[in-house]
């Protein structure tokens, strides 16, 4: 049993971590994504802009973060559209266009983000209602009093608070600085927090967590509020872009589903434990790349809709098989 | 059976000094089942406590008695003559105490360090100190002998079953663990995996630790363990030094009954039928040359050890995994089966060991189990799928329940086995395949079992029964044939004894299934 391993087989290379935190394949889907949609963008004449495909990442890439942590506690949140709507709706009426009510807007929002979220952990936690069904009715409720209250653009930003979709420190958009920084957190809280670890132990095996002394609904309902609150900041970016907040905005941008795409993407399990925000980091940005690719090449946008459908099924099989030859 | 007087009396020459555990009268009842009843046991510090019973002795239960998963309804634990109550296996461990399951818990996507320290993650401010967990485990690894074989930030998914288990002895040991439960820790090790573990167990005993050791083979009792303790149907039989004990005496503390008082009289030869089942030559890549014959009104018992082949066997009767050579004839007609659906249309019945997952949909009524096979098989319009006529197999059967629209997860395991009998006999099944029959089902509802099996013969069925324990096999068969390495080691008569049959099924070895 005590076989001796040469000490060169211990330390572990690059290639070693990324292996060991799923992450060598996903990366190379998305080497593999751009190259080939940036030699099809140059071959047909286009022209690369890597910023420009960065700050389309940012809304979804936010929220996906989000949507990855309650997916690897083996939740889900179908309710994180709305919540973009209703963070842009809010902000921008608390704000009014007024400079000094901007920090009470993103307070305001983040409070009621918050609450969402406590609701939505609690339902699923507490009431044991599938978590599909339990943030699909959330979502309903969310749709149906945004609706009754506001029909159109509401509100109005300040032009200071358009700097957080329009602004730059040092040549980088700050919206992407944004992004960066909420992966970054995000990356960080999952592997040094006490919850971090305990959320992949719920996701994995509720019983074993529970056995282990942790208490499994409290994490849950955590990862829930921290969802939320990445939806409500990617509602903040989409509202200082569109200057007003209209009850649409989360809808149109299709950020439920597209957020669980990204998450599964980028090799987390839907069933939970198992994953990562680097991971997502990197279906976003597969997604964004696609985007950015179908656009300049002019490609019929229902083909468009066809490749990245063929494109996730085939990328979450390949995990699933790796998965399934791994050694027990 | 030997002289039960001398094995009966508690003889038990303990070590001296006060017991590092002592159970006292403990009992635990479930719904309509008594699953200890006055059990003691005492565990002393440094010594291997053999825990042995057949399925269903009790010994689990009396383990999750002692780590905190149950409340006993009586008696009491002593720990250090303290008495000590458990709510949660998490006060268990703080006081030492841990159990080891046959299936770890441990999560295969996490490291080794997270696993060991789940819950209780060294913190260093706000966050999880990674290094300190990582460096704590490489110690606990070093001590284990494993330090150079398993790294801390291993995932648990790559490592073999035998460094997950070295890996739970880990998370024991962080636990400052004085008494470590195994329940059937070889169960899945190779010989030399066995060898290391026993060194492993050996080291930490010189240092105090008690263990329980919960297994079935004796070989290994023998080499490992100090003292025993035998339960049967919950209760205390037998507790003192292994080496007081001869292997016969072992044997006959967990199975001695008398086995005419539980099970229905055997078939009789002169009124059997035609042979329903013949298999001549039958092989696939699971086993080999299989001959086989089963009449209408006989039940065949198969016996064997875990991997002999007996399931296997099954399931290429039914046509999951086919035989691929040979030739298997069902009323004389040679069939060839690609598919279960084949089997069923055919006339065959399967009851599988896995019930709740194989044999019923869990949260569908009786009525639609009932008729399930009927309606995706033989077609809807066949008679027996009526609603009557699944009245008339649930009073055939016997069925307990409220109502045939009653969902099945809610009824007794005794009467869901009856419903995937109730399954088999609308699709008109000739031949019934039972597998563990009565596995996880209470005694006195396997009595009924049993009757039912021995009516379905002698209304003309054949029946191919599967069992690990040996009473059933006994009790039940008509004949009985013993499967060793894939294929038949020889056939024996009704009412042969366990002697006889664990010789041919296990030659060398001495093993008790």
């Amino acid at each position: 049993m005590s076989v001796a391993v040469p000490a060169s087989l211990r330390t572990r290379s690059i290639r070693d971590r990324l292996e060991a935190a799923g992450l060598f394949q996903i990366y190379g889907v998305l080497l593999l994504v751009v190259i080939v949609t940036w030699g099809l963008i140059l071959a047909s004449g286009g022209n690369i802009n890597v910023t420009n495909t960065l700050v389309r990442s940012v809304a979804l890439g936010i929220v996906a973060v989000g949507q990855t942590y309650v997916i690897l506690g083996g939740s889900l949140d179908l309710s994180v559209a709305y919540q973009v709507s209703v963070t842009a709706v809010v902000a921008s009426i608390v704000m009014d266009g007024r400079v000094d009510r901007m920090w009470l807007a993103v307070i305001v929002v983040l409070a009621l983000g918050a609450l969402i979220g406590l609701v939505n952990g609690v339902i699923v936690t507490k009431f044991h209602i599938n978590a599909f069904i339990a943030t699909l009715g959330t979502s309903l409720i969310i749709k149906g009093a945004l609706n009754a209250t506001v029909n159109n653009y509401a509100g109005a930003v300040p032009r200071e608070f358009r700097k957080l979709g329009y602004g730059a420190i040092l040549g980088v958009p700050v919206s992407v600085l944004l992004l960066l920084a909420v992966v970054a957190i995000g990356w960080f809280i999952l592997r040094y927090t006490r919850f971090g670890h305990h959320l992949y132990a719920v996701g994995a095996s509720e019983e074993t967590a529970r056995l282990s002394g942790v208490r499994s609904d409290r994490v849950l309902i955590l990862a829930h509020v921290l969802c939320s609150v990445t939806a409500v900041l990617t509602g903040l970016f989409i509202v200082s872009r569109l200057s007003a907040g209209a009850p649409w905005v989360g809808t149109d941008g299709n950020y439920d589903l597209e957020s669980i795409a990204a998450v599964v993407l980028g090799g987390t399990a839907l069933m939970g434990g198992r994953g990562g925000v680097l991971g997502t980091f990197a279906g976003v940005l597969i997604l964004a790349l696609l985007d950015n690719a179908f656009n300049q090449l002019q490609v019929n946008p229902l083909l468009k809709d066809v490749v990245r459908g063929v494109i996730i099924i085939a990328a979450v099989a390949a995990y699933t098989i790796r998965q399934r030859g791994r050694v027990p | 059976m030997t002289d039960q007087a001398s094995i009966h009396s508690p003889i038990d020459p303990a070590p001296a000094g006060e017991p590092l555990l002592a159970l006292r009268g403990i009992g635990k009842s479930f719904p309509g089942v008594r699953a200890l009843h006055d059990v003691d046991l005492d565990v002393h510090a440094g010594e291997v406590h053999a825990l042995m019973g057949e399925n269903g002795a009790g010994k689990s239960t009396l383990m999750k008695v002692v780590s905190g998963v149950y409340q006993p309804d009586a008696g009491y634990i002593l720990l250090d003559g303290e008495p000590v109550s458990f709510h949660h296996p998490r006060e268990a461990q703080e006081r030492g105490i841990n159990i080891i399951h046959q299936e770890f818990n441990l999560l295969p996507d996490r490291t080794v360090a997270q696993n060991i320290f789940l819950g209780r993650e060294p913190k260093k401010g706000w966050l999880v100190d990674a290094r300190a967990m990582d460096e704590e485990t490489q110690k606990l690894l070093d001590y284990l002998g494993a330090g150079r074989s398993i790294s801390p930030r291993t995932l648990v998914g790559r490592l073999s079953v035998a460094q997950q288990q070295t890996v739970e002895i880990a998370k024991a040991l962080s636990f400052q663990s004085r008494i470590v439960v195994m329940d059937e820790p070889t169960a899945s090790l190779a010989s030399a995996e066995v060898d290391a573990l026993f060194e492993r167990v050996r080291a930490l005993q010189e240092t105090g630790i008690a263990f329980v050791y919960i297994s079935h083979r004796l070989d290994e009792i023998r080499k490992i363990t100090q003292r025993l303790t035998v339960l049967k149907d919950g209760e205390l039989v037998g507790t003192g030094l292994t080496s007081d004990f001869s292997t016969a005496q072992i044997v006959s503390m967990m199975v001695g009954r008398e086995l005419s008082d539980y099970y229905p009289p055997y078939g009789d030869p002169a009124t059997f039928g035609e042979p329903v089942l013949t298999i001549d030559g039958g092989g696939n890549d699971e086993i080999r040359d299989i001959d086989l014959a089963i009449r209408a009104g006989e039940i065949v018992g198969i016996a064997g050890l875990e991997g002999s082949g007996r399931t296997e066997l099954a399931r290429a009767i039914f046509g999951v995994d086919p035989f691929t050579r040979g030739e298997m004839s069902l009323q004389g007609a040679v069939v060839r089966f690609g598919h279960p659906r084949q089997a069923i249309g055919a006339g065959i019945g399967f009851l599988s060991e896995d019930r709740k997952s194989e044999g019923l949909v869990l949260n569908a009524s009786i009525l639609d189990n009932t008729l399930l096979a009927v309606r995706s098989v033989v077609g809807r319009s066949r008679a027996g799928s009526s609603r009557s006529a699944v009245a008339n197999e649930a009073r055939r059967v016997d069925l307990r329940a409220s109502g045939l629209h009653q969902e099945t997860r809610f009824l007794s395991g005794g009467n869901q086995q009856k419903v995937v009998l109730m399954k088999w006999l609308s699709t008109g099944s000739r031949l019934f395949i039972f597998d563990e029959p009565t596995r996880g089902i209470d005694v006195g509802a396997k009595a009924g079992i049993h009757e039912l099996m021995r009516n379905l013969a002698n209304a003309g069925a054949a029946i191919l029964m599967i069992s690990s324990e040996l009473p059933e096999v006994i009790g039940m068969s008509d004949r009985i044939v013993v499967m060793r390495r894939r294929t038949f080691a020889g056939e024996l008569p009704a009412g042969s004894s366990e002697d006889a049959i664990m010789a041919m099924a296990a030659q060398t070895d001495e093993v008790v299934a």
